[in-house]
């Protein structure tokens, strides 16, 4: 790479001599580069926005999430219903901020089950071979192949009740919708690190690598893993909008959170069929849920410019 | 290769019975009585149930009962539907016509949208075309399949009239007409399936090609003095297919059962709805039957995309 | 409400100083079912003959295609394992019963000559049997007469235990159905009985076609799935649970019907779709039961395709509190119908909670034409009250009421009493409309410091019979529930009869006991069971709703709204629908009124 080598042989020993040795650790050096990517330090910044947001703007805000006010139904935004309201007079504002807790946390968690417990799988099947690969594989067909709805019915029936007691209502049930929905997105990215494994440990570097002495699991964490990571980003952006739609679809089946609690999913479903009448309804949660996943888009096309190996920022 | 294919084709069958035991296992357990339904009357006597019950053996254990549909499906009998009074392969391949023309469709128009639109954006990554269709990609996704139906009935069926939104798979006309009406009627379903599935297929398109088109052969492919369109075609996209053959070996089943919603909104008469009628009434043998399938088309799709793997890059061995 | 007070209002009725609609759905609010009303106007010698409507087409067929959307499609065409509306109504294209009711809850005759009466001789002086005379030349659709014996069949292939009818319920308490010709059939009943109708709704299936598959094999008959029946449609195409086609009947027995060449009934979809479907593209013809915000509706009804029309009918949602403790168990029986509810069992919770229910907001920005509030509690004139019934929205008497019974506000807002908070599970099926009720339902019990948790459940699992689901209402394992109550089924007699002791929801009868809420009161049950062996039908009516005050009273069941059921009709479409009956009994009076 043209950056990488020095114009002279003697302004490499000279600036090598004139500056101090500064070790740098590879987590530092990608923290950098990812500091220089402008759309993604923005995306960070915005998500964190949205984050702190959803975290006290309920404690500031003051009105209910579920004021009933028959006189202002289906209200554009104004200022003392900044987001407009829903046909019951309920202003979206405040379900926004309450509801986006639980989309955020959900889309999130979900998320981050579905990657770790994917790539886990899929690197472990794809640097070994034969009866780990295959029986690893099988598990995966397996789990693709399972029937959601029922395999969800039974797990809420079975850890409804147990999971409620345990964690109180709402954290219990929250376990259980990330665990359910986490819990049936890990195969494609199984399956998406497994081939990216194929095809790279063929590859020069690592057979240098191993050439050099490098055990197994230092060949994958530090040499195979970080080049794979492209395919299993685009997953966790599209695992965060898929969370956040699936949470919705769950409690349209009645397998969700309460019908009542005001997550960004919900408020979409409601709002659906005043779509002509009242479009600011479903303009609000909508845009948030697309927002929510443009900045974990960048985020994740940030860091993997900042991990890549190849490149030189 | 072959000595692979052959080995993975043997191993293909016990891991399906393997696979079928657990789903017979969970529909077992899964809470629900297929007769409750039908004794709903409180004047039949429970000794009637009970009767009922034997008859179609749902009280044996079961392992038995395992066997028995395992040994009825060899032989061809894929059973009989509890709810609907008919054989459950008639049920089936009433839908089986719908549902390839509708969903197979739209998985035709993702690949269609997802190769060009991902390549295109991965060859000028930032300029403008790459940004308004990630931007078009990621909206795709974000918005959930009731939305997106619905906002295209509302357009197109409602405000213009140009469009049917209920689907009928029973048109009496004949010839040219009956293909008028039927791609008249498909066209809403197909694009609503076919935009989400092509929005995430063009992110993992593009992030594909750009690992590949950074390599060191590509550039010297380009020093080369080979065409641009050249170098792409021939020496990117073949490369960067490995993800992209994954996940259309992945989503590839979903047209067996995967369009639910898609198909409520619609009303489309396809594999989908029967599945989730058959869910919520406990209707086992409609389950069972529908997921089994699935299940050997999962075990295949995903053995067809092993296999491309080698092709498409043959430094990727087989031992 | 006394007999004397039903005797006059019959009176009123018969001087057509009130209209005969107004009685029937004043009836109806205050329990009292459709068969019962009808057996009312009838002995008072107020039975109509002739239909309200006259039939406009003077030929048949020509009108083209008649185009309807439901919920489901049908799942199978033999009524007699139908197990919902939608298989009843797909039936109905093809098969036709004795009588039906009409809008006017009058019983007018189709496969029958005529209605039995006093008068005619048809219902005998001891109220020991009916007698039908047949109508003379109907023939199945492959041509072969309809005779007694077809009707003899039908009772018999229902009653069979083997056969696992649904219709059976229909058949109780008939000990034998004897020819005496071949056009007259006798009803013979074990004990005299007031209410002779219930086999008149009963489609009727071909003897010829069945008799090969009665009994155990009944699930075996090719007619299960290529129906032939008397009907004003031939079959000619079924896809379970998609739809059903038929083509008209050129040789049906009643003239100038039917008037659409032929008919399709699809199903799938929700139910706003489907309202769009006929208000707005005009797709279809007919909605079934549009279950959405009027509001949404009347912006749909706009574009002048169609319009949506409330159906006067016996549906009244109600909230039931559950008197027994849901989380009591005895001998693995969850939960145990004798138990009682630890905090619903106080009778200052129970007139708080009704108390906070806003009947008129729910019906005004909610229902708006899809409810009424029940006439039990407005319009009617004061001696038609019960004393303690009012349709009272008062927050502050509820707060008053709940101070006077000794539960305190704790810090969090939510009342307290003997350490027990006051917090209720409320669950319901999963619909918008169901939904938004519940929100406003907590509001304003939150105002009273009643914390409510929302339950919803999807539709159909809560209204099966699953005996292992948790989450069905006849398990009932919350604390209040809310439904609708089916004017009809399964007892047409009263909506409150089901209220007796012994029909208490338990593990003995599978959670199908019809008291879900095992309410319990020795004054009711005994008012049942003088109520059964009354003859007169007035005296049992008076019975019935002094048995529905009794419930009202003491809470154990709040009604809501009284709901006519909602249809979508094509703009030019003439639909007689009856609230009273199958949507689809009288489909071959349907036509298009041209331009």
């Amino acid at each position: 790479m043209a950056g990488s080598i020095p114009a002279s042989a003697i302004a490499s020993v000279v600036a090598t001599a004139a500056l101090p040795r500064r070790s740098v650790s590879p987590w530092a050096e990608a923290w950098r580069r990812f500091r220089r990517h402008r759309l993604a330090v923005i995306g960070l910044v915005v998500l964190c926005i949205m984050v702190l947001m959803v975290a006290f703007g309920p404690m500031l805000w003051k009105l209910s999430i579920n004021d009933i006010d028959f006189s202002a139904r289906l209200n554009t935004p104004s200022w003392a219903h900044p987001f407009g309201t829903d046909d019951l007079g309920q202003d979206i504002f405040a379900r926004m901020l309450y509801g986006g807790r639980i989309s955020l946390a959900v889309g999130v968690a979900a998320m981050l089950m579905a990657m770790l417990v994917g790539v886990t799988i899929g690197a472990i099947a794809g640097i070994s071979r034969g009866a780990v690969d295959a029986a690893l594989m099988w598990l995966t067909d397996l789990f693709l192949s399972l029937p959601q709805l029922p395999l969800l019915l039974i797990l809420i029936y079975l850890f409804r009740d147990s999971l409620k007691q345990a964690f109180g209502p709402e954290v219990g049930v929250f376990i259980l919708i990330v665990l359910v929905i986490g819990g049936f997105r890990w195969m494609p990215v199984a399956r998406l690190v497994r081939a990216q494994f194929f095809s790279l440990r063929e590859k020069e570097f690592v057979e240098a690598a191993r050439a050099l002495g490098a055990s197994v699991p230092r060949q994958v964490y530090r040499h195979i893993l970080p080049n794979s990571l492209g395919p299993v980003i685009v997953a966790g952006t599209i695992d965060v909008a898929a969370a956040i739609i699936a949470e919705s679809t769950l409690s349209f089946l009645g397998l969700g959170f309460p019908p009542d609690i005001p997550t960004w999913g919900r408020i979409l479903f409601d709002s659906k069929e005043y779509l002509d009448i009242a479009p600011h309804w479903a303009m609000f949660p909508g845009t948030a849920i697309f927002l929510a996943v443009l900045c974990i888009n960048f985020v994740g096309d940030g860091l993997r410019d900042a991990l890549d190996p190849r490149r030189v920022l | 290769m072959g000595n692979y294919l052959l080995r993975r084709l043997l191993i293909a069958l016990p891991s399906l019975l393997g696979i079928s035991v657990v789903l017979f296992t969970v529909l077992a357990l899964a809470p629900g009585d297929p007769f409750s339904e039908m004794v709903q009357n409180p004047n039949v006597p429970p000794e009637v149930a009970a009767n009922l019950r034997k008859q179609f053996g749902l009280d044996d254990p079961v392992w038995q009962r395992y066997f028995r549909w395992l040994f009825a499906m060899l032989q061809g009998d894929w059973g009989f539907s509890f709810i609907s009074r008919i054989d459950v392969d008639k049920l089936i391949l009433g839908r089986v016509p719908v549902t390839l023309a509708v969903i197979g469709a739209s998985q035709i128009l993702a690949l269609l949208i997802a190769l060009p639109v991902g390549v295109i954006s991965a060859a000028r990554p930032y300029s403008w075309f790459d940004r308004i269709a990630s931007t078009f990609a990621l909206i795709g996704f974000s918005l959930p399949t009731f939305f997106t139906g619905l906002l295209l009935i509302l357009v197109f069926s409602i405000k213009l009239d140009w469009l049917p939104f209920v689907f009928r798979a029973d048109i009496s006309a004949t010839g040219w007409e009956w293909w008028r009406q039927n791609i008249l009627q498909a066209i809403m379903p197909v694009t609503v399936l076919g935009l989400l599935q092509g929005a995430s297929w063009t992110r993992y398109v593009r992030s594909a090609v750009l690992d590949v088109i950074r390599l060191d052969y590509v550039t010297t492919a380009r020093s080369k003095g080979l065409k641009e369109r050249a170098v792409i075609l021939k020496h990117v996209v073949r490369n960067a297919l490995i993800p992209v053959v994954t996940l259309v070996a992945l989503t590839m089943p979903l047209v067996f059962g995967g369009a639910i919603i898609t198909e409520q909104i619609f009303r489309i008469p396809g594999i989908g709805s029967l599945l989730i009628d058959a869910i919520l009434r406990n209707d086992t043998p409609v389950i069972m039957a529908v997921t089994f399938v699935f299940a050997c088309l999962v075990i295949l799709f995903n053995l067809i995309a092993d296999l491309l793997y080698g092709w498409l890059d043959p430094r990727i061995s087989y031992r | 409400m006394q007999e004397n007070d039903l005797r006059g209002m019959l009176e009123e009725v018969r001087a057509c100083r009130l209209a005969r609609r107004t009685f029937i759905e004043r009836m109806a609010g205050l329990g009292v079912g459709v068969a019962m009303t009808s057996a009312m106007l009838a002995g008072a010698g107020l039975a109509r003959a002739q239909p309200a409507a006259p039939y406009k087409p003077t030929r048949r067929g020509g009108g083209g295609a008649l185009k309807l959307l439901f919920w489901q499609g049908p799942t199978l065409l033999n009524p007699h394992f139908a197990t919902g509306a939608k298989d009843l109504d797909g039936a109905h294209l093809f098969y036709e019963s004795l009588g039906r009711y009409d809008a006017d809850a009058n019983l007018v005759p189709v496969l029958a000559a005529e209605i039995p009466s006093r008068d005619n001789g048809g219902i005998a002086a001891d109220g020991r049997s009916t007698t039908w005379k047949l109508k003379k030349g109907v023939k199945w659709h492959d041509g072969r007469p309809f005779t007694a014996d077809d009707v003899i069949f039908n009772w018999t292939y229902a009653t069979d235990p083997a056969t696992a009818a649904v219709s059976l319920a229909n058949y109780e308490g008939i000990k034998a159905v004897t020819k005496i010709d071949a056009e007259t059939v006798r009803f013979e009943f074990s004990k005299p009985t007031p209410i002779w109708a219930r086999t008149a709704t009963v489609q009727l299936i071909p003897k010829h076609l069945f008799e090969a598959f009665a009994g155990a094999r009944s699930r075996d008959a090719p007619a299960n799935l290529k129906p032939v029946g008397t009907g004003p449609y031939r079959f000619v195409d079924f896809k379970p649970g998609d739809l059903v086609r038929g083509e008209i009947n050129t040789s049906y027995h009643a003239p100038n019907r039917p008037h659409f060449d032929s008919v399709e009934l699809k199903g799938g979809g929700d139910a706003t779709s489907a309202a769009r479907a006929v208000l707005q593209t005009g797709e279809y013809d007919f909605g079934w039961n549009l279950q959405v915000e009027d509001e949404v509706l009347k912006r749909m009804e706009a574009s002048g395709k169609g319009r949506a029309v409330a159906y006067a009918s016996g549906n009244v949602e109600i909230i039931q509190l559950n008197m027994a403790d849901p989380a009591s168990e005895a001998d693995g029986e969850r939960p145990n119908p004798k138990s009682r509810h630890p905090i619903l069992s106080d009778r200052a919770v129970r007139d708080a909670l009704a108390l906070l229910l806003d009947r008129k907001s729910v019906q005004e920005f909610i229902y708006g034409r899809a409810g009424v509030v029940t006439p039990n509690f407005l319009n009617n004139p004061a001696r038609f009250n019960s004393p303690n019934i009012k349709d009272e929205f008062s927050v502050d008497k509820a707060n008053a009421a709940l101070d006077a019974g000794g539960w305190k506000r704790g810090a969090d807002g939510v009342r307290e009493k003997d350490g027990r908070k006051l917090k209720l599970l409320f669950q319901t099926s999963i619909n918008s409309v169901r939904q938004k009720v519940q929100g406003i339902y907590k509001q304003s019990c939150a105002k009273a410091g009643i914390e409510l948790e929302l339950k919803g459940v999807t539709a159909a699992v809560f209204f099966s019979s699953d005996v292992a689901n948790p989450d069905t209402y006849g398990r009932f394992l919350a604390d209040l529930q809310m439904y609708a109550v089916a004017g009809r089924l399964p007892d047409p007699d009263s909506f409150m009869q089901w209220l007796v002791s012994w029909q208490a929801s338990s593990k003995a009868n599978k959670w199908l006991g019809l008291n879900r809420g095992r309410w319990a009161s020795d004054e009711y049950d005994a008012a049942y069971r003088a109520s059964e062996f009354e003859l007169d039908p007035v005296k049992r009516a008076a019975l019935m709703i002094r048995m529905n005050d009794l419930v009202c009273n003491d809470h154990a069941v709040i009604p809501i709204v009284y709901r006519p059921t909602v249809h979508g009709l094509a703009r030019n479409l003439v639909a007689p629908v009856s609230g009273w009956d199958d949507s689809l009994n009288g489909i071959a009076d349907w036509y298009r009124e041209s331009a």
